[in-house]
C-alpha cells in the first residue's frame, strides 16, 4: 500500500515545500522577455535545454508563453542550445 | 502606419572585419532604399554559437531596429536568402513593450559605454594617487 511518505520520496528534492511560488515577471513588473539574453533565458531551461513547466518555476501563463517564445527565438539565433548535457555547468 | 521592426542576423566568421562591415552596409542600404527608416543598430561581433551552423562554431551577429511597412521585411528577408555571407537571419515586429524595452536596453547600453570611456579617461589620475597613498602609508609606518 503507498503511504504518503513514500509519494513524498517521489516528489522533487529542490522544491521548496513551504515557499509559496510567484510569477517573476508580474512581481518585478518585467512586460517584456528578450530573447537576445541568453543567459537570463537559461534561467527558463534545464540542464538539457528543456524549457521547465511552469509548476516549477511558478511563471504565470501569461509569462510562461512569452519565456517559451523567446526561448524559441534564442534557439534559432544560436544564443541557447536546441539540445546539451549539462548547460548549467558550462 | 508603419510598424517597428527587430532584425539580427548571423554572418560566417570567414569573413575579414572590413568584409563584415561592407555585408552589413549593403543590408543598411537595401533597408533605407525601400524607405525604411534605421532607429538604431548594434554590432556584437564575434560570437561563439551555442551550436555549430553550416560547421562553423562562431558568427558576427549585427542587430537593425528599423521602421518600415510590412513589405520591407519580404525583401530583406529574400535578400538575407540569397546572400551566402549570412548564415541566419530573424525578423521581429516590435510591440510597444519591445520598443519600451530597446529603448531602455539602448540607454543603458551608451550609458555603459560613456562610463567606460570616462572611467578609461579618469584610469590613470586615480592610480596614481594610490600610489602616492601608499607612499604616504609607508612613509607614516616608518616614522611610527
Amino acid at each position: 500500500m503507498a503511504q504518503q511518505s513514500d509519494i513524498k520520496y517521489i516528489a522533487p528534492v529542490a522544491v521548496d515545500i513551504q515557499r509559496k511560488k510567484y510569477c517573476r515577471f508580474k512581481k518585478s513588473g518585467i512586460k517584456y522577455i528578450d530573447y537576445k539574453d541568453g543567459e537570463f533565458l537559461k534561467k527558463f531551461v534545464n540542464e538539457q535545454g528543456k524549457i521547465l513547466p511552469r509548476r516549477l518555476t511558478g511563471t504565470s501563463l501569461k509569462y510562461q508563453k512569452k519565456v517559451a517564445q523567446a526561448v524559441k527565438r534564442a534557439r534559432h539565433l544560436a544564443l541557447l542550445p536546441f539540445v546539451t548535457d549539462n548547460l548549467k555547468t558550462n | 502606419m508603419a510598424n517597428q521592426y527587430e532584425t539580427v542576423f548571423i554572418m560566417t566568421p570567414v569573413l575579414s572585419e572590413d568584409q563584415m562591415k561592407e555585408t552589413v552596409q549593403k543590408f543598411e542600404k537595401i533597408l533605407t532604399d525601400k524607405g525604411a527608416e534605421i532607429v538604431h543598430q548594434e554590432n556584437w561581433g564575434l560570437r561563439k554559437l551555442e551550436y555549430p551552423i553550416q560547421k562553423k562554431s562562431s558568427g558576427f551577429y549585427h542587430l537593425f531596429e528599423f521602421k518600415a511597412e510590412g513589405d520591407v521585411v519580404t525583401e530583406l528577408e529574400l535578400q538575407y536568402r540569397r546572400d551566402e555571407r549570412i548564415m541566419r537571419f530573424l525578423t521581429v515586429s516590435m510591440d510597444k513593450y519591445a520598443i519600451a524595452y530597446a529603448e531602455k536596453r539602448r540607454n543603458i547600453r551608451n550609458e555603459k559605454a560613456a562610463k567606460a570611456q570616462e572611467e578609461a579617461a579618469a584610469a590613470p589620475a586615480p592610480a596614481a594617487e594610490a600610489t602616492e597613498e601608499v607612499k604616504n602609508e609607508t612613509n607614516q609606518t616608518e616614522q611610527e
